[in-house]
């Protein structure tokens, strides 16, 4: 190890800026533990509030790193908070990103100076599974004893000195969330890193039988470059008694070492020896013997406070009564509380838009500022309240241990489908936007249910599409009474979000059965004790994911705004603005005989009516009208035609910009009140007219409209999330392209049999 | 001796039981074994989920919850 040489560092002699520069080599101290343990709330009280949260390349584990702050002696610490993890045979990326950091794979993480296993004391045995696996991978470690006051709350007394003399590895018994222990933990550290204190265990935890013992021997002789050389022998175990361990090593070993390892899996079975298990069960006959050494029950294990609360959240009939009005209370806070910031950021955006507009000359680069820049970061912060209001509940749930509870609760219903019970959660918060959502299939270990679950989560009708749904339907909809007082306005919108429901779990099933088949993944889940979410985890939680939102995602849509603000501004024709300059100057050139205030009501409004007309004209004759041309034969079939066309196409920006569309091609004109807006559209829209003089926007049209936009992707925002959340454009392509399928299908068939059967 | 052995599901909510063998497939069967759930193992049978699908159990301390389709395939001995 090259823990030596890092002593130089701290000598007077050494300029301190070296110690900065790039060629500074930080010690690094990798953080690993059990799912649970407390290993992000160490990350926390460690690093401060100052981390970086980014991906390890190629696939979407979040890679979190900081300074440990306070860390003195010359030499800077950087720690790495690793995935959580039950053991070193990896079943999913991120239990395969902890495995690969420890064993050297990713070239991107340096070695580590010192590992940091923390350890759940009020659930030591399936913690020390871990911990001594990766003691016996011989890196300097230390065994963090976390929770230790719940274990004594539990009854459970352990004896730190008592461990670190059966691990041979220094143990700090710590609190994490009130910081009790840390300053000894980051002395300990410290001394490790300084060579003044030694950490690196020399004792094996398992004790195979005699044959496997000589297997494992020959293997560890074959290792070319094992983790650390004198512990081959660890590694030699792992390769030969776990399939996992060596599939997803693909390429680290040489096919003479794979080779030699099935003989001798063949030879052992020969012998009757269950190589799988002769380690595992090993192991924990070992860790079994060292908890009853170090712990003592001061009182007999009764029913805790998490086991009486479960009773009721967990139960078959009030655990379910719970959950839904938990959701419910959710998503009517999601609801009410982001109108409030998601109004005023949308105000703030004008408002800087009208100051640039004023301030700046008018002309090209003005409407692109305006228009397209300042607009396009307005499309892109208006989502910031939805994702750090829903990720701050999801925080919540998460860091108190409910979240398992309501995959538990949630997963026979998610399994018809050939989904996860954690699947529910991703999917019903897209119910507010899908974004989140998306953000949230995260806890989802199982890849091909992640993607899944990420391909149709945009199926649940966000809150985008209301405003499309409420135009369409004023327009379209008449308000009937049908049955028993149900009015055939909310029928429709109902309908259209349980049509949105209804093709989100079909498609889930459908990629489950076709694309994504694989085995229904298991639900081997833990069920973490309740504990009182800690703020500075949640909050922090909330801002890492407001951050990825804005730096990743948010470029993208932005790029894509101005892309599109161009197709509906440009080109610029001088005919037509020439024209409509000498309309307003007819109206303002008209002498100001009338003082009346009704004579320049009147001419205000004159005045607006031709800025409405001339933008509607731009709008048509733009490139993005052209494309509205452009695909009216594609769309004539479902009932629609080239202004509707011109609408589809500008609101790829955002489905909501559907509405404002329309009102620019009917030469409505904007208005600030987007209800009023809505309402006056309707009017227009009810008295269009198709070129045969029928009307326009009938029941049929509506209905049809509305069924295209249940199904099509029309949100960049969407498509530049999934793109991060996959590392690749393949699938929001594919997604953008299945759901543009889905959603032409449909509505032909609702324009084409509607029309067999001779409805308007 | 194999005769009174039951799968996991046979137990009532509540009842305990001393793992006996694992009949899982691979994956599922080594996951289980990393987690403690291995031959000789004592467990409790905490509760059913609606439907008696997923259910709970309890070993080593902590609380875990799987499928029927999985519990099926783990053999105990009841302790009276």
């Amino acid at each position: 190890m090259s823990s030596g040489g890092a002593t130089g560092m701290s000598s007077p002699k050494t300029p301190p800026t070296a110690l900065r520069g790039p060629g500074a080599p930080a010690a690094y101290l990798f953080i690993t533990g059990n799912p649970n343990s407390g290993k992000t709330t160490l990350f926390n009280a460690l690093t401060g509030l100052r981390a970086k949260v980014g991906n390890y390349p190629g696939v979407t584990v979040e890679r979190k790193e900081g300074r440990m702050q306070g860390a003195g002696e010359g030499r800077q610490v950087t720690v790495l908070d690793l995935p959580g993890t039950y053991s070193l045979s990896p079943h999913s990326p991120d239990e395969q990103v902890a495995r690969d950091a420890l064993f050297h794979r990713i070239p991107e993480v340096p070695a580590p100076a010192v590992v940091a296993v923390v350890a759940d004391a009020s659930n030591l045995q399936r913690n020390l599974y871990l911990a001594t696996q990766i003691i016996e991978l011989g890196h300097p470690t230390v065994v963090v004893l976390n929770m230790m006051d719940v274990a004594r709350k539990n009854g459970i007394e352990v004896d730190a000195s008592a461990l670190e003399a059966a691990l041979g590895v220094p143990v700090i018994p710590v609190v994490a969330s009130s910081g009790e222990g840390v300053p000894a933990f980051k002395r300990a550290v410290n001394d490790i890193i300084q060579g003044r204190r030694s950490a690196v265990g020399a004792r094996s935890f398992c004790e195979p039988s005699a044959p496997f013992a000589a297997e494992a021997q020959a293997v560890a002789a074959g290792i070319p470059q094992p983790v650390t050389p004198q512990h081959s022998l660890a590694e030699a175990l792992l390769l030969l008694s776990d399939d996992r361990f060596l599939e997803s090593s693909a390429g680290h070993y040489p096919e003479s070492i794979r080779e030699a390892i099935r003989a001798a899996r063949r030879r052992l079975e020969e012998s009757g020896v269950d190589w799988r298990s002769a380690v595992i069960e090993s192991r924990y006959q070992a860790i079994a013997a060292i908890q009853q050494n170090v712990t003592r029950e001061a009182t007999p294990p009764g029913h805790t406070f998490s086991d009486r609360l479960d009773r009721v959240l967990t139960h078959k009939v009030w655990g379910l009564l719970v959950f839904v009005a938990v959701l419910a209370a959710i998503f009517q806070s999601i609801f009410t509380l982001a109108q409030v910031p998601m109004e005023g950021l949308e105000h703030g955006v004008s408002w800087l838009g009208q100051h640039v507009e004023a301030w700046m000359p008018p002309g090209a680069l003005r409407n692109l500022l305006v228009d397209g820049v300042i607009a396009g970061v307005g499309a892109v912060v208006v989502f910031l309240p939805q994702i750090c209001l829903l990720f701050l509940f999801l925080g919540l749930l998460e860091d108190s241990g409910y979240m398992a509870r309501a995959a538990f609760l949630m997963d026979r219903l998610m399994t018809k489908v050939g989904l996860h019970g954690k699947s529910f959660i991703p999917m019903l918060s897209s119910f507010a936007c899908a974004i989140p959502g998306i953000m949230a299939t995260r806890t989802i270990e199982n890849q091909r249910d992640r993607l899944a679950t990420i391909l149709i989560a945009p199926l649940m009708s966000c809150s985008a599409r209301l405003p499309v749904y409420t135009v369409l339907i004023a327009a379209c909809i008449p308000d009937r009474e049908l049955w028993g007082g149900l009015r055939a306005p909310g029928l429709v919108m109902l309908g259209m979000y349980g049509l949105g429901i209804a093709a989100a779990l079909g498609m889930a099933w459908l990629f489950k059965n076709t694309l994504l088949r694989g085995p229904t993944p298991m639900l081997i889940m833990e069920l973490p004790p309740y504990r009182r979410p800690m703020a500075r985890t949640v909050l922090r939680h909330v801002w890492d994911r407001a951050r990825l939102f804005l730096t990743q995602a948010g470029t993208i849509i932005l790029l894509i705004n101005i892309l599109l603000w161009f197709l509906v501004s440009y080109p610029h024709n001088q005919d037509t603005r020439t024209r409509f300059e000498a309309r307003r100057a007819a109206v303002q050139a008209v002498p100001p005989t009338a003082t009346a205030p009704e004579a320049a009501a009147a001419r205000a409004a004159e005045l607006a009516r031709i800025d409405a007309e001339e933008k509607g004209e731009v709008l048509r004759s733009s490139f993005a009208g052209r494309l509205g041309r452009a695909i009216e034969p594609l769309i004539a079939p479902l009932g629609f035609d080239w202004r509707i066309g011109i609408a589809i196409v500008s609101s790829f920006a955002a489905r909501e910009v559907f509405v404002s569309t329309l009102s620019q091609v009917y030469d409505v004109g904007d208005e600030d009140d987007p209800a009023e807006g809505g309402n006056k559209l309707a009017g227009v829209m009810r008295l269009e007219k198709r070129p045969d003089g029928s009307p326009m926007f009938t029941t049929l049209l509506g209905v049809s409209l509305m069924v295209f936009y249940v199904f099509a992707l029309q949100c960049v925002s969407t498509i530049a999330v999934v793109r991060r959340e996959t590392a690749s454009w393949k699938w929001p392509l594919f997604q953008w392209f299945y759901m543009g399928a889905l959603a032409w299908g449909f509505s032909f068939v609702v324009w084409q049999g509607g029309r067999l059967l001779g409805w308007q | 001796m194999t005769a009174t052995l039951q799968p996991l599901t046979a137990l009532q909510a509540g009842q305990k039981a001393v793992v006996a063998d694992l009949t899982l497939p691979p994956e599922a069967r080594g996951r289980l074994q990393e987690l403690g759930l291995v031959v000789g193992t004592p467990v409790e049978l905490v509760r059913y989920a609606l439907l008696n699908d997923p259910l709970e159990i309890r070993f080593r301390g902590y609380n875990l919850s799987l499928r029927r389709h999985e519990a099926e395939q783990i053999y105990v001995q009841p302790i009276p």
